[in-house]
């Protein structure tokens, strides 16, 4: 009796002090500090812009992530091949590496210096302090997701409702949307959320890779700790409840999307 | 001939030699058991014959035509899996409708097929529920009915019964024999119980390390088995030295006779009208005799005593050639 409601508070206790509190605390301080201070601190110039950055970002380093996460899945589940091993291990990298080392092997190979970085530019194509730099980054740290939630659910569903559906006459790009696809697509959403609410934080990465131009390489999170580092406290808050609203509204997006396919 | 004919085929899987040099044949329209042991390589047989596999040697011919370039997606056979391979995430109507319309088939024509096989199975009433909310007896014919949705020039079901308890498994044996009377697709089934291959088929392929031991009709299995192999699989037998007795061909007196052996009766098992008598022969082995209640009821035959065991009928595979002797109580 004791040991089961001695676990329960931990736990409570636990989730309440090192998440649920801050949390909450952010939210208070934006209204405490008064809406107007936080309306005119994230509609400012350098605010909207850094909204639009982190968007287009997210925009393309999710989706690109999630195509690559199902191929790679897919390939990892149900094939067998020679470095297979390799492959699957290689993929957790992001997670074992520091951020701010990403961002920095990232300038390695990318930055005016790097190796192919001066023929980029040559090119005219610039990476690093760039938009292209700050989307390569972001790929790079969430790029595990959508893989380690799909092979599970792929492993766990076998491969008989696809042989089923060859024996009946789906090709295998049929087989693929048809079957494969609907069967592990709650794995997917997991992945896609998780890779966006990663995306939409990173900050070690992108802030090597951003060189920090304000109204320029700055995205949100990049905005919040330069709003906290000039005392606009107010702005930072209101910053960073921003961000969290978007997270939210991608995890709500998400399941009434996947809702509306399961009524079809 | 037209059934179903695979010819001279070989399948490894890196060392283990799953099918070795097999040949058979299956008349159209018949309802045909691949029978043997686990490993004995029927169920790859039977997904080569698909074409979820593919033979390192040897052909496939459906119908005449060899379609062993042929891909699973194109041979249009109807394949149903021991686990039903049910579509999870589709009702019972999508999950029949899957084959037709994949084919682009029109709307109209869709909603009468599936009612059709809905009626067929016996599944009407359920058009909107999911795999999950049905029997396993119910999921089954849900997969029979999706795999025969297209019409299929060979019907092929992988263990069909195998995750089923036993009542179900009889209803549904009962039921796919009388399905197969209507349907009249060529049929292969894969089973390792005898007597669900004797119940159902016409025809019974017994295979025994990737290879096929005999092929014939049941009971000439059963009277004629060509090897120990096929004598001890199919049906029950005893050893008896070197020939094998089925235990009905025993006969029990209490009386010693011409070349009875005495036994000592170890167990008596009531099963309805059959009784079972397990003896203990004196050489210390073991064997069983099958008689009627009546006869049991005539010798009194109990635990413990001792009875005088002669077997009436017995064969031998000594060589190639296997040999029944009748032996009528003098």
């Amino acid at each position: 009796m004791l040991a089961k409601y001695g676990l329960r508070v931990f736990a409570l206790g636990y989730l309440g002090l090192l998440l649920f509190i801050p949390v909450a605390m952010m939210f208070y301080r934006v209204f405490q500090e008064g809406i107007g201070n936080a309306w005119a601190s994230i509609t400012s110039p350098e605010g909207v812009h850094a909204f639009w950055l982190t968007i287009e970002v997210v925009a393309i380093a999710v989706p690109l992530n999630t195509i690559f996460g199902v191929v790679c899945a897919v390939v990892l589940v149900r094939q067998r091949f020679w470095g297979r091993g390799l492959i699957n291990s290689v993929i957790d990298l992001p997670f074992a590496i520091s951020p701010v080392v990403i961002g920095l092997s990232l300038v390695l190979v990318y930055g005016i210096h790097g190796w192919f970085g001066g023929a980029l530019n040559d090119a005219g194509i610039q990476i690093i302090f760039s938009t292209p730099g700050i989307v390569l980054a972001t790929i790079f740290v969430s790029l595990p997701f959508v893989v380690r939630e799909v092979v599970p659910v792929l492993q766990e569903i076998g491969d008989e409702q696809e042989q089923a559906a060859r024996t009946l006459g789906a090709s295998a790009w049929q087989t693929f949307w048809r079957v494969t696809l609907p069967a592990i697509r709650w794995g997917v959403v997991y992945g896609v959320v998780l890779a966006t609410a990663r995306a939409l934080g990173e900050f070690g990465a992108v802030s090597v890779v951003a060189g920090r131009i304000s109204g320029k390489t700055e995205t949100l999170p990049l905005f919040v700790q330069k709003e906290f580092e000039t005392f606009d406290v107010a702005g930072a808050y209101a910053a960073a409840v921003l961000l969290a609203l978007i997270a939210l509204a991608t995890l709500f997006a998400m399941s009434r999307l996947n809702r509306r396919q399961e009524e079809n | 001939m037209d059934g179903i004919k695979v010819e001279g085929t070989t399948k490894r899987f890196g060392d283990f030699v799953a099918l070795d040099d097999v040949s058979i044949e299956v008349p159209e329209g018949s309802l045909t058991a691949l029978l043997g042991p686990s490993g004995s390589g029927k169920s790859t047989l039977l997904r080569l014959i698909a074409g979820l596999e593919t033979p390192d040697s040897g052909r496939v011919m459906l119908e005449g035509n060899d379609v062993s370039s042929v891909t699973v997606q194109d041979r249009g056979v109807g394949f149903v899996f021991q686990h039903y391979a049910a579509f999870k995430h589709m009702t019972v109507r999508d999950n029949i409708a899957f084959a037709l319309k994949i084919r682009k088939a029109p709307r109209d024509v869709i909603k009468q097929r599936v009612k059709e096989l809905m009626k067929l199975v016996q599944l009407q009433g359920m058009a909107h529920r999911y795999p999950s909310q049905l029997s396993g007896g119910q999921r089954q014919r849900m997969a029979l009915a999706r795999a025969l949705a297209v019409e299929p020039k060979v019907l092929l079901l992988d263990e069909p019964f195998g995750a089923l308890d036993a009542t179900v498994r009889k209803d549904l044996r009962r039921w796919l024999r009388r399905l197969h009377d209507e349907v009249h697709v060529t049929t292969i089934f894969v089973t390792h119980d005898q007597e669900e291959a004797m119940d159902i088929a016409q025809q019974i392929v017994v295979m025994n390390k990737g290879r096929v031991e005999q092929t014939g009709s049941p009971t000439d299995l059963y009277e004629h088995p060509s090897s120990e192999f096929v004598m001890s699989f199919v049906g029950e037998a005893n050893r008896l030295g070197e020939a094998f007795v089925r235990p009905h061909d025993l006969d029990l007196s209490l009386q010693p006779n011409d070349g009875a052996e005495r036994a000592r009766i170890e167990r008596v098992t009531h099963l309805g009208f059959e009784v079972r008598v397990e003896l203990a022969m004196p050489d210390d082995g073991r064997m069983w005799a099958q008689v009627t209640r009546a006869e049991a009821g005539e010798l009194k035959l109990e635990e413990g005593q001792a009875v005088y065991v002669r077997p009436n009928r017995q064969k031998t595979f000594n060589g190639d050639e296997p040999k029944t002797e009748e032996m009528r109580a003098a």
